[in-house]
């Protein structure tokens, strides 16, 4: 599929991969995080989470990646999560 | 009062050195007093850049220990009317300096020269913190390359953080055949990722080794691309509206009948 892509299709341009990479490391870089941080952060939300619903752990998401900013004018990080849910537990109430 | 400008970019051999070099003669030749101060201690090479490295006697190390006063330590630079040269000390490291007797320096130096130009070590370390702290304004030197933008954003948030707001990007070392065909981040991208405002792009020149091999700015040489955008620099640090250099238009005849059939090059 790659080759017949590099054949019949315009290869990307190495400067949209360096615009990727880029844009990638410095959302780390600005928001000063680690993957272990993520991690260490997924564990204690799932721990929260648990407490009300039942919710499917393999298939947890957790990113940090770049929105628009409230007035639109720039971008500022964001923690984005998804968090598929099996069950809602209503024995808190 | 003068103003206080400092070049820096974090990454190392991007060109802090000449764009100080070429910025100071730029400034000087319109009629402007100039310091230049090299603080990377140590590693000094604005020395050389300039061609006056045998003429040095004292050095910054000297001025803020006391040992001289700041008028015998300035080399005057006797191609350009108004410009000087304040070398960093060789036999010394970083800590031979600190932030507060910067800023004292500065607040002097600005008493008598319109512009006080300092050359920032690569690095975030003593010698950057050292170099930023007399400054009112900032110039972040970046190529368009992952590594050196990366390390730009990085000294942009430092910049802010220490009451630097609004730092200018200067873009060096752009390739136009690169940009053209998609191998090289062209302008807009990069300030797209940083973010803040444009002081220039300095095209790609051979002339600049030729020009930093004899140790002569090649913003004096008129056949030099470089040398025209930083002319141009120098104008916009003083306050004038140049318009960028278009990258894109090399007014070529294939890019005059690219135009003519609609099919100019993005």
């Amino acid at each position: 599929m790659l080759d017949l892509l590099k054949i019949f299709g315009k290869p990307k341009a190495s400067k949209e991969v360096a615009k990727e990479r880029l844009k990638l490391v410095l959302i780390h870089d600005r928001a000063n995080v680690s993957p272990q941080f993520l991690e260490m952060l997924k564990s204690e939300i799932i721990k929260v989470i648990t407490n009300y619903m039942d919710v499917d752990e393999s298939a947890l998401d957790i990113q940090l990646t770049r929105t628009k900013s409230d007035d639109g004018k720039s971008t500022v990080p964001a923690l984005y999560a998804n968090i598929p849910i099996r069950n809602i537990r209503n024995s808190g109430k | 009062m003068g103003e206080v400008i400092v070049v820096t970019s974090g990454k190392g051999g991007v060109g802090k050195t000449t764009t100080t070099a070429n910025i100071g003669v730029g400034l000087a030749l319109a009629g402007k007093k100039v310091v230049l101060i090299d603080t990377d201690i140590g590693l000094r090479n604005l020395d050389v850049v300039m061609g006056l490295e045998n003429r040095i006697v004292y050095d910054l190390v000297d001025v803020v220990e006391g040992f001289c006063r700041v008028k015998q330590a300035l080399i005057k630079d006797k191609r350009y009317d108004g410009l000087y040269l304040l070398p960093a000390a060789q036999t010394r490291d970083k800590t031979a300096v600190s932030p507060q007797q910067m800023m004292k320096l500065c607040e002097e130096l600005r008493e008598e020269y319109d512009y006080i130009v300092i050359d920032c070590p690569a690095g975030i370390e003593q010698g950057f913190k050292n170099a930023i702290a007399g400054a009112d304004r900032a110039v972040v030197v970046t190529t368009p390359e992952v590594s050196a933008v990366r390390d730009a954003d990085r000294i942009i948030g430092l910049l802010e953080a220490n009451e630097l707001k609004n730092p200018k990007l200067l873009v060096n070392r752009v390739r136009i055949d690169m940009v053209k065909r998609g191998d090289m981040m062209n302008i807009d991208d990069i300030i797209d990722i940083l973010a803040i405002g444009l002081i220039g792009v300095v095209p790609d020149d051979e002339k600049i080794v030729v020009s930093t091999n004899k140790g002569e700015p090649a913003i004096t040489d008129d056949k030099s691309p470089a040398g025209q955008a930083y002319r141009n620099i120098a104008k916009r640090i003083m306050g004038e509206a140049v318009p960028f250099l278009n990258l894109e238009d090399d007014g070529g005849l294939m890019f005059k009948l690219k135009k003519l059939f609609g099919l100019k090059a993005t």
